[in-house]
Order: structure tokens, then sequence, then C-alpha cells
């Protein structure tokens, strides 16, 4: 363990930050896509269920088959790699933000509108708050995949732990396969704790405990 | 104030809610829209302030059409209260009164004293303004939905079923807790509701629906007393015929007919005689014209009979009398407040046509309570032995 973490230390930190930083960008491109999205599904919910199982489709495709389709366009490194996993942030960031906007209670919509609401000031001070919690969940959701499935970016030159597995399938080193692994997984865990705290703060004070009642 | 003319909605799906409904509403007044579910009062209401587009005909709202406003503006402009309640439950109670001020731009300060004014007219402490809506009764919280759609002051409120949700006795505090407040604030209100009881006692005029139309337009008592058809007659129930009655009643219809009475230019001493054979101790003072002048007692007469020889010198000029339209628990409540004997009863020329007394109120209860005395009770019976 010492003999490796001298060996490997400053390459285990390099490619952690390059795992995490991978993750990151593909997740807030997620979120930047997917959650305005979601809100504009709201809006047209006959054709949404349609367009939301569609996307459930796409998403089937095996990731590595996705990877490798990237690499004929955009070739190799970090920019596909990203772009691939952002993907697959979509699905669970949209279903649930479209979830979440939709389970606002009717009455307090329509309570919203015939107070003189507009479209725009119903989405931004009652549906979206309202709908919050949901969409943090979706949103933890993804990143806790993502950072699993950050590891196969290496496939495609985008860096990160995954350089690890990679290397240690090659030549044989289990010693490396869990020192790609093991940060992957903690990441992940630390990751889902971490957006499980903002979840909770971000949660209008009115309705945490008609939550937990509920 | 609120005017409809030949307002039709149609549906999607081609069901017509509202056929040609014409209907004016005055400023001030409180309108009651009822009738069985789906007969289009939701409808009705909500295209007031467009959350349901008009398919026909035209809505004018202070004489201006709405089709001619931005939905937005209008809606800030016209309160609303729905069935629901609909608190938003991530604003504290402030915040939700003063919504609509949030949505003018009104100052922090302005709304924070706008909420505290209004919280008081329902009774509830200030310091409930710092709590979210889950942490108030379902009672509590539908004063807060009534408080906000007050805040801005708004001459003209919507409200949908607004008691509905709640139990009966807190329903019934809330009625007249609203019954209350509208007296002194003088809102123009509809107030739609399935619940005739309520209607009869909040409205000053009572809109009965049946398939999208109007069937009925009338005050209360005139509903009452003169249902339009059998459809009214059967949606009010046959219970509160009867009991509605007496609140009809007038007094021409149970007065005595026969008060005894004397000529003002009649001597004091022919008065007593009169007394004596009719075994009274007062007498009813008329003029020529039949018209009711005063009155005249044993006592008055006792007092004065030294002094003046002629009744019209000396009888009491101030007395109490009623019309022969009005309703006899008006007149009940004055015979029993001012503790008088009896009550001359005149028509609108003041000519005297008949008198109560508390012995015609006696006959009176005994026949509500064990005789027939009315004839709505004879009908029932009839019904049920059929
Ligand atoms: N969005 C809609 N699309 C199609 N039909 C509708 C719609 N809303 C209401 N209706 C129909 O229009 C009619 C009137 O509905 P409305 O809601 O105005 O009735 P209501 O008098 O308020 O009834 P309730 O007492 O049950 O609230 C009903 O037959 C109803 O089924
Ligand atoms: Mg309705």
């Amino acid at each position: 363990m010492n003999e490796f973490l001298s060996n490997h230390g400053t390459e285990l930190l390099i490619k952690t930050g390059e795992h995490l930083y991978i993750s990151f960008v593909a997740i807030l491109l997620g979120v930047v896509v997917a959650v305005p999205l979601g809100i504009l599904f709201s809006r047209i919910p006959k054709m949404a269920d349609r367009l939301i199982s569609f996307v459930g489709i796409l998403q089937t495709i095996p990731s590595l088959a996705i990877l490798a389709f990237f690499i004929p366009l955009l070739g190799v490194g970090k920019l596909p790699a990203i772009l691939a996993l952002f993907f697959y942030s979509l699905l669970p960031i949209l279903r649930n933000t479209y979830i979440g906007i939709q389970g606002v209670n009717a009455s307090v919509r329509e309570a919203g509108k015939g107070m003189g609401m507009s479209n725009w000031q119903s989405i931004m001070k009652l549906e979206l708050p309202l709908a919050l919690p949901v969409i943090m969940a979706g949103i933890r959701l993804s990143t806790v995949y993502l950072i699993g499935w950050a590891t196969l970016a290496a496939f495609i030159g985008g860096g990160g732990l995954g350089d690890f597995i990679f290397d240690g399938l090659n030549l044989y080193q289990p010693v490396l396969i869990i020192a790609g692994t093991v940060p992957a997984t903690i990441l992940a865990l630390l990751a889902d704790r971490l957006l499980a705290i903002v979840e909770q703060k971000l949660t209008p004070t009115g309705m945490k405990e008609s939550y937990e009642a509920a | 104030m609120l005017e409809f003319k030949n307002v039709t909605k149609v549906y999607d799906g081609g069901k017509t809610a509202v056929k040609k409904l014409n209907l004016k509403i005055n400023k001030g007044e409180f309108v009651c829209f009822i009738g069985p579910s789906g007969c289009g009062k939701t409808t009705t209401m909500k295209m007031v302030n467009r959350l349901i587009d008009i398919s026909d005909g035209t809505i004018l709202v202070d004489g201006k059409d709405i089709k001619q406003q931005d939905p937005v503006q209008l809606r800030r402009s016209i309160g609303y209260v729905i069935q629901q309640i609909g608190l938003m439950p991530h604003m504290t109670i402030k915040e939700n009164i003063v919504l609509v001020g949030t949505l003018l731009k009104w100052p922090e300060e302005k709304k924070n004293e706008r909420a505290k004014e209004l919280i008081k007219l329902v009774g509830l402490p200030t310091e409930y303004l710092d709590k979210y809506p889950h942490e108030l009764s379902g009672g509590q919280q539908q004063r807060i939905g009534v408080l906000r759609a007050l805040a801005v002051n708004p001459p003209l409120i919507l409200m949908d079923e607004p008691f509905g949700a709640l139990d009966p006795i807190t329903r019934d505090a809330l009625q007249d807790e609203f019954k209350k407040l509208q007296k002194e604030l003088h809102k123009t209100i509809i107030f739609v509701t399935h619940d005739m009881d309520e209607a009869l006692k909040l409205a000053d005029r009572v809109v009965i629906m049946r398939d999208g139309e109007v069937v009925q337009a009338d005050t209360p008592e005139e509903i009452l007393r003169n249902p339009a058809n059998e459809f009214v007659e059967e949606f009010l129930g046959k219970e509160r015929l009867i009991q509605g009655r007496p609140d009809v009643t007038t007094v021409g219809q149970i007065m005595e007919g026969t008060p005894i009475t004397v000529q003002e230019n009649e001597s004091l001493k022919n008065a007593i005689s009169i007394m004596r054979d009719k075994h009274v101790d007062s007498l009813l003072v008329l003029d020529q014209q039949e018209k009711l002048v005063g009155f005249i007692d044993i006592e008055i007469i006792n007092l004065n009979y030294k002094k003046a020889t002629l009744v019209n010198e000396v009888m009491e000029k101030e007395f109490l009398y009623v019309e022969k339209d009005s309703l006899l628990r008006d007149t009940v409540h004055k015979i029993l407040r001012r503790g008088v004997k009896y009550v001359p009863v005149v028509d609108e020329e003041k000519k005297l046509v008949g008198i109560v007394t508390r012995a015609t109120l006696a006959n009176l209860v005994y026949d509500t309570i064990w005789g027939d005395g009315f004839d709505v009770e004879e009908h029932v019976d009839l019904e049920i032995a059929k």
C-alpha cells in the first residue's frame, strides 16, 4: 500500500482530479440542459410522456457503444468523454424535473395563476421551489452513476481513474485495478452524501415537516 | 360592476357548460351561484378572471370588456379564493397573504403593514404571520386564503366553494365572520356554493343554475317566497320552504283585522265609552282619511280629563307602527324588544289596516308548533301520505 502510494501517489491525485472534472462538467451540462427541458415538457404533458420514453430508449444503448460511437465523430480525449457522460446524465434529471413539476399541487398552481402570476413567475416562484427536492434527487442519482461510468472515459482517452483500471487489466496488475476502483467508489459515495445535504438545505422550510409527515 | 352578456362556453369536447348567460351584478352586491354539480358555476366564475376562455359573448368588469385586458393584470385586480385553499406551502403566512402585493412590487414595509392589518381582521395573532401553512388548521388556512384575496383591496372577489372543504362548525363560524367582514368592506362578491343554507345566509342575490342556464336570480326572501318553478322548489327542499316560511311571512298575513279606533276630533268622553264598551284600555286614533295619527289610553285620559275635551289635544303622537309588507320576524323583534303590548299595522298611505298583539304572536307560535297553521306543512303531509 505504502509502496504503491509512493510510486503512484501523485498520479492518483491527478487522476482523481481528472475524474472529478469530467464528471462534474458532464453533470453541470446535464443540469443546464435537462432542467429547462423538463420544465418545457411539463407545459406539454401529452407529448412529454412519449418524448421521455424515447430518451429512455436511447439510453439503453450500452455505454461502451456510445463511447465508441463518439470516436469517429469527435476523436478521442476529454471532450467526447464528457459529451457521452452528459448524454447519460440527461434522463434521470429530465424525468425527475418533469415529475417534480407535474407533482406540484394543482390547486397551488391554480391559486398562483388566479392571483395573477405570469407563466415565468409561476415557474420561478412556485413550481421550481416546490419541485426542487425531486429535481435534486434526480441530480444526485445522475451524479452517482456518472462517477462510476466516468471510469470508462479512459477507454477513449478521457483520462481519470479509469486509466488505472485499464492499465491494470492490460498489465495483469490487480493493485492498479483496485487503485482505480476504490477511489471512484469513495468519490461516488461522498458526492451522494454531499448532494443529500444540499438537497436538505434547498428544500423549502415550509415543506420539510409536511414531507416527513407524508 | 360586473356584467355577463350572452356568455356561452363550449369546451373542446363539445360540451356546452354555459348557455347565453345574461346577468348584471351591482357594486357591493354579494351574489351566490348555486346549482347541481356540473351546472356550470365554476366555469362561469373562472371566465371572469380568464382562467377559462369565453366561447361567445362578453363579460364586462367596470364597463370594460375583459377580453381587451391583459389576463395577468386582470387577475391581479380581482380577488380569488378557491375551495382547495391552495396556500403556497413554501411561503410563510405573511408571504402568502401579500402574494399579489409582491407581484405588484409593493415595498416590503407596505406588505408587512398590510399583512398585520389583515390578519387582525380574522382574529388571528400576528405571530402567525411567520408560520407556514401546514402549521395551521384547515379553518385557519382558509381564513388566510380569504385574506390573500383581500390583500390589494380589489373591488371584486371571486370565491369558488371557499368553505366547502371545512367541517360544518368551522364553516358556520367562517360564514358568520365573513358576513360581518363583508358588511365592513362592501366588496362585490361572486360566491359559488353547493350549500343552499350558505347561499341563503350570505347572499344579497342567489343565482340558481341548471345545465348552464340561470333558472332564477333573486333575493333569498323572494326565492323562498316565490320559487320560479318546481326545480327551484325541489332544490330548496320542502323542509327549507317550511322553515323559510316564518322568515318571509309578512305582518299583513297574520295581523288581526279590527283594531278598536277613535276619530281624532271625538271628545274624550266618547273615547272612554268606546273603551268601556269594547273592554280595552287604549284606542288607536285616526284622522278623517282613516290615517293613523296616534293613540290614546286610559292613563292619558285620566291625566288630562280636566284640561282637554278632544282626543287630538292629548293623544300620544310618538308611537311604534309597522307596514303590512314588513317581515314578521322584524316585527316580533320590535314587540319583544320594546316591550309593547301591540303594534298597529298600516298600508303605504299610513291607513290603518290591522293590528298585531302579543296574543296574535302566541297563536302563531301555537300553530307553528302544534297546529297546521301553514298550508305548506299540509302539502308535505299529503306528499308523505301518497
Ligand atoms: N376542462 C373541461 N373540459 C371539458 N368539459 C368540462 C371541463 N370543465 C368542466 N367541464 C364540464 O362542463 C360542465 C360544467 O362544469 P363546472 O365545473 O362549471 O360545473 P360546476 O357547476 O362548477 O360543478 P361542481 O358543483 O361539481 O363544481 C360539466 O358538465 C363539466 O363536466
Ligand atoms: Mg365547481
